[in-house]
């Protein structure tokens, strides 16, 4: 079977390149779906183990709606809107933040603390919890967890809770159709690879190695 | 439940096969094409890749983002079902060794998910007892192998460039793809340190495979361990198995876990017993040959619970042997990223699922101080986001142009561009390295613990030596010379407190050597045909045969002897020998 045959035979094969592109992502009304929890109750190659536990792990709730609601504003003060894409919670990053923590249970304990440990901050300083902080308070909060370097011994435990905080936020933003448009990933799509293109080669000086 | 018992099949086969992956797969294959009545157990469900395998999703299709669980130890797309750790189906270790026994329970095996690296073993592979005494040579030659190579890369298709070195085969290769941007940094730097890089080898169909209608060519995508709908790479279910059944010759049945191997008053294996994991029975088929393909260690632990008063120590096993040699490769890795690509220009450059260039192992080791070798494999560029994107950004950012050693981390619009300017500048290199077959690295049976069919189980004791963790501060070293050529940022070595980065043995999954091959019926359990010297109807076609594996992957070697091994039963059929 040739290139060609290839992908007729997972039914590609009479489309143009940019057809190809858009035939393998999923329709708008699934992605709505995919962009939160996946069900996975019909999908094949999956095995009932793996159907069981995702189910039973949707019918979970870890998060209270205020720890949810803290997550929303710390994912978009991390990961905002701009010019080229949406913020953190546009791409339902919360979503997938509640769904990982039940998935990879590592994560609750520094997660809940680190929730609660910011909420006493705030409180401390502004008599306030995070989420009701004032916009100028919650910046001037993080900005003293959120470089390593800088920050004072005491906050520390802040600074931890915050790596894992913009790890999970950047995994939920950019492994979703709006963050992979963003950040231009290409690939997941049939072509023949014939090598690095020859200006990004000359670029590099790379043409004789 | 209904009342326990044992139903006994009526048919007698031609041959039961007890596995279907590489080994298994390949047996199967050249009986049933040449019209023998073949049954083949898989202790997995039936899978096959053009329906079951998760090509070309995208990220936001799983709840995980990709990332691995207790089911699928590589990730949620990855082409596995299996793992470390299994359900209901312990092992132990002993001594407070430590050894991580990989099971695959699918279709195909482990050939699903695997990374397609292709590697021939050479001359001295074979026969490396000349070098410095230390290794055991097998009862058979490269050149006794190399026919079978050659049909093997014939009949399923490997990539790869013929560069004449003795101690790395050429095979017949299909074109192999050309290395991506990090790759060709990586390619500059390791050759400015002396490391030679030679395109990969894998078994990917970077051309349609002449004179094979059934499978597709490959369409990069860079996905083989999800396992490949068009079958464009090699596994044996898409590549073996499925087109052995099209034959009318071979009957799978899946979620079939093999208890034991049956066997006669006079000696001779008559078939084996298995639970059928849907029904939770118990079954007994039977066969004129009995040919194990289960994984080295799963079917050194059939025979080793295959005791009668014939085989009092076990099937196979009068000379005690079976279990012991035990070896997995080394692994041992480092990765960093590359300054000179922030920014980068974006295209697709997704390439094929197996290396698009490697290291072969050159090096004189009487001039080192450590007995053998290792290959790298190499990679980098601009992938598919997955869990864990962008991860530990607080540690690169502040590397950014402009930027002070504390600016690292943040949040905000800032932080939003620093992700986009620092994606695809990561690169990684992993050391493969040959370990030392030895006695007391070894598997048995746990005398007090079963699994939850009533199975015993087996209880591992593994210890690396000198030899392999010096092999490991080797890789470490010559990782750090290469990065630095390449002009990357990247992490001191692993040091001695984790004995150079040098993986726990099992981690590589490239364990062999548990019912090894020799002419010698006290010193091994199989002869040269991979057939037992106590039992002349009793096969093992896995990684279980190998008396010493070089730094290469298994793979090849086992489809290499699998084949060797059924076409030896095919001749001593015609003579009437079994």
């Amino acid at each position: 079977m040739n290139r060609r045959e290839s992908l007729k035979a997972i039914g590609l094969g009479t489309l143009s390149t940019t057809l190809l592109l858009d035939a393998c992502k999923p329709g708008d009304k699934k992605l709505a779906e995919q962009t939160g929890v996946e069900t996975g109750a019909a999908e094949a190659g999956r095995m009932p183990e793996e159907i069981e536990r995702n189910k039973k792990l949707n019918a979970e709730k870890f998060f209270t709606a205020h720890e949810m609601a803290t997550i929303t504003v710390l994912g978009d003060i991390i990961i905002p809107k701009d010019a080229r894409s949406g913020s953190a919670s546009d791409a339902k990053v919360p979503d997938f933040i509640e769904f990982i923590v039940k998935d990879m249970p590592r994560h609750q304990v520094p997660m809940r603390g680190g929730l609660r440990w910011l909420d006493l901050q705030c409180l401390n300083r502004y008599n306030k919890t995070f989420v009701d902080a004032s916009q100028s308070q919650q910046i001037q909060m993080v900005t003293e967890i959120a470089y390593p370097k800088k920050a004072k011994p005491e906050m520390q435990q802040g600074v931890a809770f915050f790596n894992r905080m913009r790890d999970l936020t950047a995994t939920g933003f950019f492994t979703t159709k709006m963050g992979i448009e963003d950040v231009g990933y290409l690939g997941n799509a049939p072509n023949k690879w014939t090598g690095v293109p020859p200006e990004i080669l000359k670029q590099y000086g790379m043409e004789n190695v | 439940m209904d009342e326990l018992q044992i139903k006994k099949s009526s048919t007698v086969y031609d041959a039961v096969i007890v596995g279907s992956g590489a080994g298994g797969g390949m047996a199967g294959y050249v009986l049933a094409h040449a019209g023998l009545k073949v049954l083949m157990l898989e202790a997995g469900p039936f899978f096959d890749p053009a329906k079951d395998s998760m090509q070309m999703k995208w990220p936001w299709e799983s709840a995980r983002r990709g990332a691995s669980t207790p089911q699928r130890n590589f990730g949620d797309f990855d082409g596995a079902f299996g793992g470390w750790n299994l359900d209901g189906e312990p092992y132990t270790t002993k001594d407070k060794t430590e050894f991580y026994w990989f099971r695959s329970r699918m279709l195909g095996g482990r050939t699903n998910h695997w990374g397609r690296i292709s590697l021939r073993m050479g001359p001295d592979d074979f026969r490396g007892h000349h070098i410095d005494g230390l290794t055991d040579d097998w009862p058979i030659s490269y050149d006794e192998v190399k026919p079978y190579y050659d049909r093997v890369d014939r009949l399923i298709g490997v990539y790869g460039t013929v560069e004449n070195i003795e101690s790395e085969p050429d095979g017949i290769f299909l074109p192999p793809p050309k290395p991506r941007l990090n790759e060709l940094f990586i390619k500059k730097g390791a050759e400015k340190a002396g490391v030679r890089v030679l395109p990969g080898r894998g078994s990917v169909l970077t051309e349609a495979l002449p004179g094979n209608k059934d499978r597709g060519a490959c369409f990069f995508c860079g996905q083989c361990n999800r396992s490949c709908k068009i079958y464009g790479d090699f596994s044996s279910s898409s590549c073996l198995v499925i087109p052995a059944m099209k034959t009318g010759n071979l009957k799978v049945i899946a979620n079939a876990m093999v208890r034991e191997v049956l066997t006669d008053a006079s000696g001779l294996a008559t078939g084996v017993s298995y639970i059928n994991k849907d029904d939770m029975q118990e079954y007994q088929v039977f066969a004129k040959q009995v040919i194990l393909g289960a994984s080295a260690c799963e079917s050194a632990r059939l025979l080793l619970n295959s005791k009668s008063s014939k085989h009092p120590a076990g099937l196979a096993n009068s000379s005690g042997v079976v279990g012991k040699y035990l070896h997995d490769s080394t692994g041992s890795s480092a990765g960093g990223w590359l300054p000179q690509l922030i920014d980068r220009k974006r295209y697709n450059e997704d390439g094929t699922g197996s290396i698009h260039i490697y290291s072969p192992w050159l090096k004189n080791n009487r001039k080192l101080d450590f007995p053998r070798g290792y290959h790298i494999e190499y990679g980098g560029g601009l992938e598919m986001p997955g869990y864990g994107f962008g991860g530990g950004i607080q540690d690169m950012n502040a590397l950014l142009p402009g930027r002070k050693p504390e600016d690292g981390g943040g949040f905000g619009a800032s932080l939003k561009n620093d992700y986009r300017r620092l994606y695809g500048t990561g690169f990684g290199m992993a050391g493969r390295g040959m370990a030392i077959a030895r006695a007391d690295n070894y598997c048995e049976i746990d005398p007090s613990v079963v699994d939850k069919y009533g199975i015993p189980v087996l209880r591992f004791h593994y210890k690396w030596s000198d030899a392999e963790i010096k092999q490991a501060k080797h890789m470490q070293d010559t990782f750090q010379e290469i990065m630095h050529n390449m002009g990357a940022v990247y992490g001191p070595p692993e040091g001695a407190e984790t004995s150079y980065g040098l993986e726990a043995p099992g981690k590589i999954i490239h364990e062999v050597g548990t019912v090894r091959m020799g002419d010698d019926p006290k010193k091994s359990a199989l002869n040269k045909w991979c057939q037992a010297h106590d039992c002349k109807n009793l096969f093992v076609v896995d990684a279980g045969p190998f008396v010493q594996q070089g730094d290469k992957n298994a793979t090849w070697t086992i489809l290499a002897l699998s084949m060797r091994t059924a076409e030896y039963i095919l001749d001593q059929r015609k003579k009437l020998n079994v």
